[in-house]
């Protein structure tokens, strides 16, 4: 008899999550929760102004403080060759300042002492003197070539740039705009935001002088990586790192650069031979490590009267920070911002980009979000809003006109993009009725007698998740494929380990629910390893939406592999060839005598004490999966808003969320990501944000500038399905962790927009607080969030 | 470790830096310690009493994840020196449930999916602990109101808010 | 998030406190709540030399009304206290208002009334309602207590006219002598955050009559603003529209808002109006329905 899928916690299953039996117990083991005998403590000095030249550093007091074993400048870091480290982007990143800090913020020096007190307590006795130099805030000021040269360590920089770039077809696009009855236009500033985990970056460095083994505890969302990365960096034998990421108090996309800290905390533990903790505080995480976005974003549709997108133009202006040091597929300098309109059928277009350094912090992490998309989704969903309202269409109705229908698949995007499959329209239409869309301009109508402003607003789009495939995606040069191994013991309980690396995600939970789906092992007998560089497989890690698009199938195709050889084990049991076993869930049986058969745990005993003359022994594989293309799940958010004319304040009336990433492993886990990415969605288009003043000061250096919404303010979700399996990936799976975040403020800014629409405001930029609303409503002019431009 | 041990040495404090003999009940065990009067109560208990389910988020007082119960109300323990807990109760989540049996809460918040990174999960519990002890029988946005002093970066506390009523239930049935 | 060193002191007598506090000669700071002050040690915006906490000092936790309905809130009462009291909803309903809105629900388990207002932070609410109110903080020190007018105990931004070695132990509010009428209003962007702009509004009115009208504002100047003058043109009037219309005008002209990321000034007096008048109305109406 097969077994019931759902009883062993096989796909499709809400099974409750296994990590959780520790996290709520207190039990979860964090890197500031790690503790190693003889541990050291680092803190780090950083730099107050945002560009000024080093004078000196008098290091002198610090080296006097009782419980200092160390004080390191810069001049520590050269004498290694360590003051400046490439990034994942073929840049290169100060480690501790040595000629200039080019961002508020910035490495300075760092203390190692006994007690994390007491090295703060030595880092405020450094003495630093700078010369400041104008600072640069914002890619306008950048450019002006006047401005200073804030990259002056690189030989050939002469000016700010950092790269332009272009895709698409220019010629095909003018023809198109030439053609077209109408030109609707749009300018976005998509605003530096940060994706704060919980849980700040951290490390602990082991660095045994006995055995030359360097292990490193780690906030790191791909520890293969880093490992390779400080194999190059230290010239350490990659042999002789172990990177562990242990449990990740969240990730988002801030855990996956290299930051200055983890090297520090590496020379720190070599120079003190003692192992050395590194644990950042709130505001040094949010003024020097990975920010999102920030982002000019302009562009323009050509448009049939009757509605029809004949082509769309792009050009992006984006600031990059100090240092070009976000992790972004070689190929593609703006990650994948021309998957914007992928979900829209466009016969041409055109997208060029430049890229920017400031005097701010490294920007332009993935954060929650698969390389550029959330801005790229952003200025599709803003442009596809105010091109309906030119052309007076209705904006389900405009949608619908130009959304690629079920049969077009796979459809080629002209950025040259394959999407895979979806039910776009059904999708839309199943929001549409959830929030009564047939009803609402009789709602606003209503309203607006009460003396509110309601307003509706749609965010419709598929985004590609799931890099690679190797050929075109890689970060520097290192193929983005991923690995699983499956080791199944004796008495049939087993063993698997990823290269990805869960921070929330659940992976202990769903992977072993995949292994259940291929083999009919109970998902309560795998546990799920990850995050150790000895033990697991290679893996590009998790970020991106990747883990069940890449490390997901890989799972799924190693148990294929096992079950495979477990097939000719059950064919030897039971005395017949190969050809004649049949499968079942759970078990093996001779076809046309479906009571002859063994279980797979059966089979995993024979693998070790009864294999076939000529077979090895064991029941243990791997596989690495290189993704044929990427999954492009799909989403329709929609959006029901209130405004209060005299504040500018607006509460979300209710939210529909429907999504379909394919076939749903965990349908709970996949509920908790969407509800998890709508709240950051609605953070950013609310509150969630960084600006700087014209010094380059980091305004939202805390949690009380830098806002985050509570349970108070988060909108309660309406969450459907809609399942369109993916064609190529072995157990029809799509990405879903980042799908909310990315097509999520759109729905909330269109919704706003909507209900200003009778003032002639075409757009407010994020957030939007009650003051830029109310500003639109009695000026009846767009707000924008552009930040101060002057000329440096 | 023992019921009772009459003193632990927790910090390491230089030589001729003055500290102080405190005794806390943690969890319903006395601890006698000497501690340094700056100490954060939240560093007492993560190194010093190495109950490192207490987690600390931010600087500034905002995030919450290091919500203990002194005295049986929620506090903020990076917002107490440890020298204030002298002679007070302190429960941490270790203290929630035993390893074998949890508190309703506990049971909620894996029931309804109520965290994901874990990180934020043992202050949301017991802020939500404090809360149920006061009011048994919390609507959604009573429970929201209690808990916008936790933040939360994955799970947009809609399951969190399920935990809590699902635990609310549970504790409910239990007395009846 | 590590402090400096300081010394501790935790004193079991208000006048062992204050022998402290004037030994230390202006190097040490007093410890109640704690809300305020070790988010500063925390990030080393402050570094005393010492800390002088009273939360064992017995007596200071009363929080009462005398027979002539005067309310004394000790140094001890917790934000919270006052969030679930039937008392203040009756008859101080401006600091019923404000007390669900002051940080957030834990910090309210722990930190006071009284520290707060001796934080004297612009954006702070309890000194908002405190001036309103017309209350008086009761300071001991050395020589015996005295009793300040809040609008003389905030000389400016978190600067108060307590001496080094006086401790507030109380804050005192008068009570309406007819009836109490108010309320509070803020803007914030979430819970926790501080005011963009708030109003604190209290009326003692007898009938439909305003006998003394106050007002007072938090986060639209560099210290709270005292727009009792301003509101004062409501004294011995009806709340009729133009009345309060009028009101409104006068105390958003009182604020001394500065443009920043929260918004304009504009926007922040256009605010305060608009809360004024909220406040007002709903005062109106209420007592319509009741008459």
């Amino acid at each position: 008899m097969a077994l019931d899928e759902l009883k062993i916690g096989g796909m499709g299953a809400s099974r409750r999550r296994v990590e959780d039996n520790r996290f709520i117990r207190g039990k979860g083991q964090y890197v500031d929760d790690i503790v190693l005998p003889g541990m050291l403590h680092m803190e780090i000095l950083r730099s107050p102004v945002a560009h000024a030249r080093i004078k000196s550093i008098d290091t002198s007091a610090a080296w006097e403080v009782p419980g200092v074993r160390l004080v390191m400048t810069g001049d520590t870091m050269a004498a290694r060759n360590l003051a400046w480290m490439p990034t994942l982007s073929y840049d290169t990143q100060a480690v501790l300042a040595t000629d200039k800090v080019r961002f508020q913020g910035q490495e300075v020096a760092a203390v190692i002492a006994d007690d994390p007190y007491i090295a703060k307590d030595a880092a405020s006795k450094i003495i630093v003197e700078y010369e400041q130099l104008p600072a640069i805030v914002n890619p306008m000021q950048a450019q002006d070539p006047n401005s200073p040269l804030i990259r002056d360590d690189k030989e050939n920089q002469t000016n700010n740039k950092v790269f332009d770039w272009e895709i698409g077809d220019k010629s095909a696009t003018d023809r198109a705009f030439a053609d077209a009855d109408v030109v609707s236009k749009i300018q976005l500033h998509y605003p530096r935001s940060h994706p704060s985990p919980m849980e700040t970056c951290g490390s602990i460095a082991d660095f045994d002088r006995a055995t030359g083994k360097l292990t490193v505890y780690m906030t790191s969302q791909a520890p293969h990586i880093v490992r390779a990365a400080v194999a190059m960096v230290a010239e350490l034998p990659e042999h002789m790192i172990r990177i562990v990421s242990p449990d990740l108090g969240g990730g988002f996309g801030n855990k996956v650069p290299i930051y200055p800290g983890y090297v520090i905390s590496i020379l720190a533990s070599i120079l003190t031979e003692h192992p050395v903790k590194w644990v950042e505080d709130k505001s040094s995480n949010l003024i020097s490590t990975g920010f999102g976005r920030d982002v000019y974003l302009q562009g323009e549709l050509a448009l049939r009267k009757d509605g029809k997108i004949l082509g769309m133009r792009m050009h992006t202006v984006s600031d990059h920070g100090a240092f070009f040091a976000d992790a972004q597929p070689t190929k593609f300098k703006i990650g994948l911002m021309h998957s914007t309109f992928a979900c829209y059928d466009v016969p041409a277009a055109h997208l060029t980009s430049e890229g920017w350094y400031t005097n701010k912090a490294p920007g332009g992490v993935a954060y929650r979000c698969s390389f550029r998309v959330t801005e790229a989704m952003f200025f599709q969903e803003r442009m596809i809003h105010a091109a309906a309202d030119d052309l007076g269409m209705d904006q389900a109705e405009f949608r619908r006109v130009n959304l690629v229908k079920d049969d077009m698949f796979p459809y080629r995007t002209a950025f040259g993009f394959l999407t895979d499959s979806g039910q776009y329209q059904k999708c839309l239409d199943l929001g549409l009725e959830a929030i009564g869309y047939s009803t609402f301009a009789q709602e606003q109508e209503e309203a607006r007698k009460r003396g509110k402003l309601l307003g509706l607003g749609i965010s419709t789009m598929t985004e590609p998740l799931g890099a690679g495939n190797s050929r075109e995606y890689d970060i520097i040069g290192i193929k983005m494929f991923d690995s699983a191994e499956l080791r199944v013991h004796m008495t049939g309980k087993a063993i698997l380990r990823t290269g990805a690396k869960t921070q929330g995600q659940g992976h202990e939970t769903t992977w072993a629910q995949i292994v259940a789906h291929e083999l009919g092992i109970p998902a309560d007998d795998i546990v799920v390893e990850e995050g150790d560089t000895d033990t697991a497989p290679f893996g590009m890690g998790t970020y991106a939406s990747r883990s069940t698009p890449v490390a997901g199938a890989a799972v799924a195709m190693v148990a294929r592999k096992i079950r495979a050889k477990a097939r000719k084990i059950a064919a030897h049991l039971l005395e017949v060839s190969e050809e004649d076993i049949e499968w079942e869930l759970g078990r093996f049986y001779v076809r046309g005598n479906q009571e002859r058969g063994v279980t797979i745990q059966d089979c995993a005993l024979a693998a070790y004490s009864n294999v076939p003359d000529g077979m090895e022994p064991g029941l243990e594989n791997n596989a690495y999966y290189d993704p044929p293309n990427l999954t492009w799940p799909f989403a329709a958010y929609i959006c029901k808003v209130e405004i209060d004319p005299e504040t500018g304040v607006w509460d979300v009336l209710q939210f529909v969320a429907v999504d379909d990433c394919g076939v749903r492993i965990n349908p709970l886990i996949v509920e908790g990501q969407i509800m998890g990415g709508l709240t950051e969605a609605y953070a950013m288009a609310s509150m969630q944000y960084i600006t700087f003043d014209e010094e380059g000061n980091c305004i939202g250096s805390n949690y009380m500038d830098y806002l985050l919404p509570t349970a108070w303010e988060t909108p309660g979700f309406e969450l459907y399905e809609v399942v369109t399996p993916c064609p190529h990936h072995p157990i029809g799976a799509k990405g879903i962790g980042e799908c909310a975040t990315v097509g999520g403020p759109a729905a909330f800014v269109n919704a706003v927009m909507n209900a200003l629409k009778h003032t002639g405001v075409r757009n407010v930029d994020m957030p939007l607080m009650p003051n830029r609303v109310y500003e639109a409503l009695q000026t009846g002019k767009d707000v924008s969030g552009m930040p101060p431009v002057k000329a440096g | 470790m023992t019921m009772t041990s009459l003193y632990e040495e927790v910090t390491q404090v230089p030589d001729g830096v003055p500290t102080r003999r405190v005794t806390i009940t943690v969890n319903g065990q006395k601890r006698t310690v000497d501690v340094e009067p700056r100490l954060l109560l939240a560093h007492l208990i993560r190194q010093g009493l190495k109950l490192t389910g207490t987690h600390t988020g931010c600087d500034t007082t905002n995030c919450g994840a290091c919500t203990v119960l002194f005295d049986g109300r929620p506090i903020k323990s990076c917002t107490m020196l440890a020298v204030q807990a002298d002679g007070h109760k302190v429960e941490t989540v270790e203290g929630m449930g035993t390893a074998s049996e949890l508190h309703p809460i506990q049971e909620g918040f894996k029931e309804e999916h109520g965290l994901q990174c874990g990180f934020c999960t043992p202050g949301m519990m017991l802020a939500a602990k404090a809360l149920l002890e006061k009011n048994p029988n919390p609507t959604e946005d009573e429970v929201r109101w209690a808990l916008s002093g936790n933040l939360c970066r994955c799970t947009g506390y809609q399951n969190i808010v399920k935990a809590v009523l699902w635990a609310a239930d549970k504790m409910r049935d239990q007395q009846a | 998030m590590y402090p400096s060193r300081f010394e501790y002191d935790a004193p079991k007598t208000l006048e062992e406190a204050i022998a402290i506090l004037d030994r230390s000669g202006g190097e040490a700071k007093v410890l109640a709540g704690g809300q305020s002050l070790v988010p500063m040690l925390k990030l080393r915006f402050a570094s005393p030399e010492r800390i002088v906490d009273i939360n064992g000092i017995p007596g200071l936790d009363s929080f009462r009304v005398d027979a002539d309905g005067t309310l004394r809130i000790g140094a001890l009462v917790r934000h919270e206290d006052m969030e679930n009291s039937a008392l203040l909803e009756k008859s101080f309903p401006t600091l019923a208002g404000a007390a669900s809105l002051v940080a957030d629900p834990i910090v309210r388990v722990r930190g006071t009334f009284v520290g707060s207002v001796c934080h004297a932070d612009p954006q702070g609410d309890w000194a908002a309602t405190m001036v309103a109110l017309g209350g008086r903080i009761v300071a001991q020190g050395p020589n015996g207590r005295r009793e300040i007018e809040m609008s003389k105990f905030v000389l400016g931004p978190f600067v108060t006219a307590l001496a080094f070695n006086e401790i507030a132990v109380e804050a005192v509010i008068p009570g309406a002598k007819g009836t109490a009428r108010g309320g509070y209003l803020k803007l914030e962007r979430r819970v926790g955050d501080f005011a963009t702009a708030s109003v604190a509004v209290s009326l003692d009115m007898t009938g439909a009559t305003v006998n003394r009208a106050g007002c007072a504002l938090a986060g639209v100047g560099g210290r709270t603003i005292d727009a009792n003058e301003a509101i004062s043109l409501l004294n011995g009037k009806e709340l009729t529209e133009a009345n309060i219309a009028a009101a409104a005008e006068a105390v958003a002209e009182a604020a001394d808002p500065r443009t920043d990321h929260r918004g304009s000034a504009d926007y922040k007096r256009h605010i305060v109006k608009t809360f004024v008048t909220r406040i007002l109305t709903g005062i109106a109406r209420t007592d319509q329905k009741a008459a």
